[in-house]
């Protein structure tokens, strides 16, 4: 069917709270002073509007139904934390083992939490430090680079999240820098805590100059019962030479819709890679798009997602080698049980002049029930001819063989299939070159799987 | 690069050769008037003296066509086209319906003979009748809108197989039109099926009875004659119980400045133990090296597996036309039912081809295999578009999917766009896609033992298509790997 696009004066319903809440809140956001600040979140909530929430007939999101989320009225999250200020450091779950330096920063439903947080020291010129601080500090670094890597009209969330812009983390790597321990961002949803669903936009801006290194662990996570709407978009610009990885698990609770939009402009020979978790939310989605903006480009993106009961979680990346000698290389796993459902779609592009492109996509899927669901799209667009391009994707259950051949040597049935889980989720962990992060992870999964059915 | 330019160069070699079928056969035609309304509809189904139930049929999918916005998801891109600047009926003029292939009109003949069709000769084959050695090919030829020759219809009429004219189906089997006809492509499917449907003018209709084995390939060629008419065949194919049927269609058009519009509806039917095996090679016009003219395609082929154990298999080879939108179709419902396709897309100059198939899986044990082979030169674009879905019941369903494109040239696109859902557990799908080129090694290594640069490529692609043109019957395995030769002659990458 043909998609209609429907451009009319007054915003679908389920937008319009959005508009009151940004039209309220607007004027007492932070750094308003800044008249760029300003323009930029007017600009946010003017694309949102005209985006709306996509359905189904907008290809970019044919498999994921935004219904749930635009049923709940999420209020912003009130500045500072509010009631949530109780949550204390000691129950803290962290992706790094305690007693390693490390630099922590801490944000409560969105906002900074300079009590919780350990920025530690760094080396001479790196920043490390909230959105809210760098307004006053580093103002003239985010007016150059705020808003600018991947901003689309195919994207409300990313809209929605400039509109609202508060908080977040600013990284910034002048030319040479490397920072050798990981900095550890926690990301805590309270939900319940306040009475109404509440949402909250935080934003982390990375700025890596020419041959720089850091390490970006994300930890997100849910506390409370109630249902809340996180809305994360990362910028990422990094120059050239430099080196970033990117590390996320996400364990927001159950109730809660998580959606993060990660941007990334790659100068030649930068390398970047990225990897998710995904275990929590009701609703949740990554969408990465790296842009390779230069020669010799290496661009890694891979993550595991393993959902249960009435998750839905949706995996969206789009690499665009838009220059020669790059090569990307994609690695998701997933692991679908109960009625959830989980999305992928993977989208190569190689522009007509990015001669000598090697790309490789590969998303596997595990359905552990007669009711899970995994929709799967890899897609390659491609305009160059010497290039080397694949996808490949498969879904299945686990191999009968194999789990007899287990079950042979007298290993219990439960302790076969985990086996042979962990074991299938492992191709995409190994992708994680930081081995305090992976062993975390591997943790992280080990974990999942005991709380599970056999 | 020496190598790019080279190719370039080779490709554009390609591209002054001239369509080696282009000429345009002056046979006076009996036309509807210009444009599409009610009467245009109404003027076809008169014409073809049709029962009522069908112009209603007609009449409700135009009137539903007239809410329908045309589709705009593919990778394609052609001016907006006008349905009332077209001709929606023609038909060679004749004065009774020639009961031999000696009282066709002799120019028509001449026109298959320029094809290398030659009707005579294939009657006269056929002969043979009862020997069987020799494969024979019975042909439904499609000249414009009517079938003005169907050849060995006494043959097949012996075994109760039924292969004819559609509009001749209309008027003799009635019930298995009326069953089967808009079971598998609804009128309210898509755009241009339900375009198809109001104004479809002619097509084959094929009834191969329980248990039988049709004993020849059944063949319609068909051909784009009149100027600015479009052609709207619609293709029947039921198989019944445990028989089987091999299908061959097969396309050639003469050149023309105007595009024309092409838009096909072919439903097939397999019911218990039954198959249909379909092979298409598609060489309409593709248009100049500039993309003026040419042909466009928009096809809806769909089939059905209703039955236990039966199995629908899609072949084809698509060289022509300006713009292919084509997705030949499975839905396996009965219990272990068979899905296959295979295709070789080859694309050149400013063609744009967007095709795929769908294989949805219903009954338990169904099994697809979708390999894909797209090849692109000159400024072209191919899509790859395909979907695999596995429904709920469907356990122990089995797919694998392969597609390949290869690219010549640094001025063309290849794309990949499978969607692949699964909701069932024991069901096990496989998917994979790789882009190249024609690798300097691979062409070192042809040239070194003195095969010429031509040679090389056509070696290369061949290869590179084996697994689908091995697919095609004998017949048309011969000309499909000249079409490749001939689509890529002298592109050496």
């Amino acid at each position: 069917m043909a998609k209609t696009v429907t451009i009319t004066d007054t915003p679908a319903p389920a937008v319009q709270p959005y508009l009151d809440h940004h039209g309220r809140v607007a004027s007492s956001l932070p750094g308003g002073d800044l008249s760029w600040l300003g323009n930029l979140r007017a600009e946010g909530i003017a694309r949102f509007r005209k985006q709306g929430f996509p359905g189904a007939r907008v290809e970019a999101w044919r498999y994921t139904n935004l219904r749930p989320l635009e049923k709940v009225a999420f209020e912003p999250a009130p500045a500072g934390g509010g009631p949530s200020a109780a949550v204390s450091v000691d129950l803290l779950p962290t992706v790094m083992p305690a007693g390693q330096p490390s630099h922590r920063l801490v944000f409560v439903d969105g906002a900074f939490r300079d009590d919780l947080s350990s920025i530690g020291t760094l080396p001479e010129g790196a920043v490390v430090t909230s959105l809210g601080h760098a307004l006053n500090s580093h103002a003239d670094l985010l007016e150059r680079h705020l808003g600018r890597v991947g901003v689309t009209d195919s994207n409300p969330f990313q809209a929605l999240n400039t509109a609202f812009l508060a908080d977040g983390v600013v990284v910034h790597l002048p030319k040479g820098v490397a920072v050798a321990e990981p900095i550890e961002v926690v990301f805590i949803g309270t939900g319940g805590v306040s009475e109404k669903p509440t949402m909250h936009h935080p934003r982390i801006l990375v700025v890596a100059e020419a041959n720089s290194e850091a390490t970006l662990v994300e930890h997100h996570l849910g506390q409370g019962v109630g249902t809340y709407f996180a809305n994360h978009v990362t910028e990422i610009v990094a120059g050239e030479g430099a080196r970033l990885h990117h590390y996320k698990v996400q364990r927001e609770s159950t109730l809660a819709f998580h959606m993060a939009t990660v941007t990334a402009d790659l100068a030649k020979d930068a390398s970047y890679d990225n990897f998710v978790l995904t275990m929590g939310g009701r609703l949740s989605r990554n969408e990465i798009k790296p842009v390779l903006n230069g020669t010799g480009v290496e661009c890694r993106l891979s993550g595991a997602y393993m959902v249960n009961g009435q998750q839905h979680c949706d995996t969206t990346t789009v690499i665009d080698h838009a220059q020669p000698h790059c090569t990307s290389r994609e690695v998701y796993k997933g692991v679908i049980d109960g009625t959830a459902k989980a999305v992928f779609q993977g989208k190569i592009i190689v522009r007509p002049d990015a001669q000598k492109t090697d790309g490789y996509q590969l998303n596997r899927a595990l359905l552990l029930s007669d009711t899970a669901e995994i929709d799967s799209k890899p897609e390659l667009e491609i305009y160059a001819d010497d290039v080397k391009c694949s996808h490949g994707a498969t879904a299945g259950e686990l191999d009968d063989d194999q789990l007899f051949y287990l079950r042979a040597r007298g290993i219990d049935l439960e302790s076969a299939r985990n086996l042979l889980i962990a074991a299938f989720l492992a191709d995409a962990i190994e992708e994680v070159r930081i081995d305090t992060v992976r062993e975390a992870f591997q943790g992280m999964v080990t974990g999942w799987l005991k709380t599970q059915r056999a | 690069m020496a190598a790019t330019l080279e190719t370039a160069e080779q490709v554009r070699a390609v591209t002054e050769q001239k369509y080696k079928y282009g000429f345009f056969t002056d046979i006076e035609s009996d036309t509807a008037p210009k444009g599409l309304s009610e009467d245009t509809v109404r003027f076809i189904s008169a014409r073809k003296e049709e029962p009522e139930w069908l112009l209603e049929w007609r009449l409700k999918a135009y009137r539903h066509w007239l809410t329908m916005e045309e589709p705009n998801w593919g990778k394609l891109g052609y001016p907006p086209i006008d349905y009332q600047d077209a001709y929606y009926y023609s038909a060679p003029k004749v004065a009774n319906k020639p009961k031999s292939l000696d009282e066709v009109d002799p120019e028509l003949l001449r026109t298959y003979a320029k094809l290398g069709i030659p009707l005579k000769e294939q009657a006269i084959l056929a002969g043979v009748e009862g020997a069987g050695d020799s494969p024979s090919i019975a042909v439904d030829a499609v000249f414009d809108s009517v079938s003005v020759a169907t050849t060995f219809k006494k043959n097949l009429e012996e075994k109760g197989i039924i292969f004819c004219p559609i509009s001749e189906a209309v008027q003799n089997h009635p019930e298995l039109v009326k069953k089967y006809m808009g079971s598998v492509v609804p009128y309210s499917d898509n755009y241009f099926a339900t375009l198809n449907s109001a104004v479809f003018t002619d097509g084959s209709f094929v009834y191969i009875p329980k248990g039988v084995r049709c004993p020849m390939e059944l063949s319609t060629y068909f051909r784009i004659n009149a100027k600015n008419t479009g052609q709207f065949e619609r293709t029947l194919i039921i198989a019944d119980e445990g028989s089987y049927v091999s299908y061959l269609e097969g396309c050639t058009a003469p050149q023309r400045d105007e595009n024309q519009l092409h838009a096909a509806v072919v439903e097939l039917i397999t019911h218990d133990d039954a198959q249909i095996k379909y092979s298409t090679v598609q060489n309409w016009y593709p248009g100049d090296e500039n993309g003026k003219g040419g042909i466009y395609n928009f096809v809806t082929k769909r089939g059905a597996c209703r039955g236990k154990n039966s199995k629908i298999s899609w072949t084809q080879v698509e060289t022509g036309s300006a713009i292919t939108w084509k997705y030949p179709s499975c839905i396996l419902q009965g219990d272990n039912s068979v899905g296959e396709f295979y295709s070789v897309a080859i694309t050149n100059n400013r063609q744009q081809a967007d095709t795929g198939t769908k294989m949805i899986h219903i009954g338990k044990n169904t099994k697809s295999t979708i390999v894909s082979k797209g090849i692109s030169a000159g400024k072209a674009q191919n899509t790859y578009r395909g979907l695999v879905k596995i429904l709920p019941k469907a356990d122990g369903a089995r797919n694998f999917t392969q597609c390949d494109s290869l690219l010549i040239g640094d001025k063309c696109g290849a794309h990949t766009v499978p969607y692949i859902e699964s909701r069932n557990r024991s069901a096990r799908v496989e998917h994979e896609a790789t882009t190249a080129k024609i690798s300097e090694d691979q062409m070192f290594y042809c040239q070194q033992r003195g095969l010429s640069s031509e040679d090389a490529v056509s070696l290369i692609v061949n290869g590179f298509c084996k697994e689908v043109l091995k697919e095609l019957p004998m017949e048309f395995a011969v000309e499909a790997q000249k079409l490749v030769g001939i689509s890529l002659e002298g592109s050496v990458g």
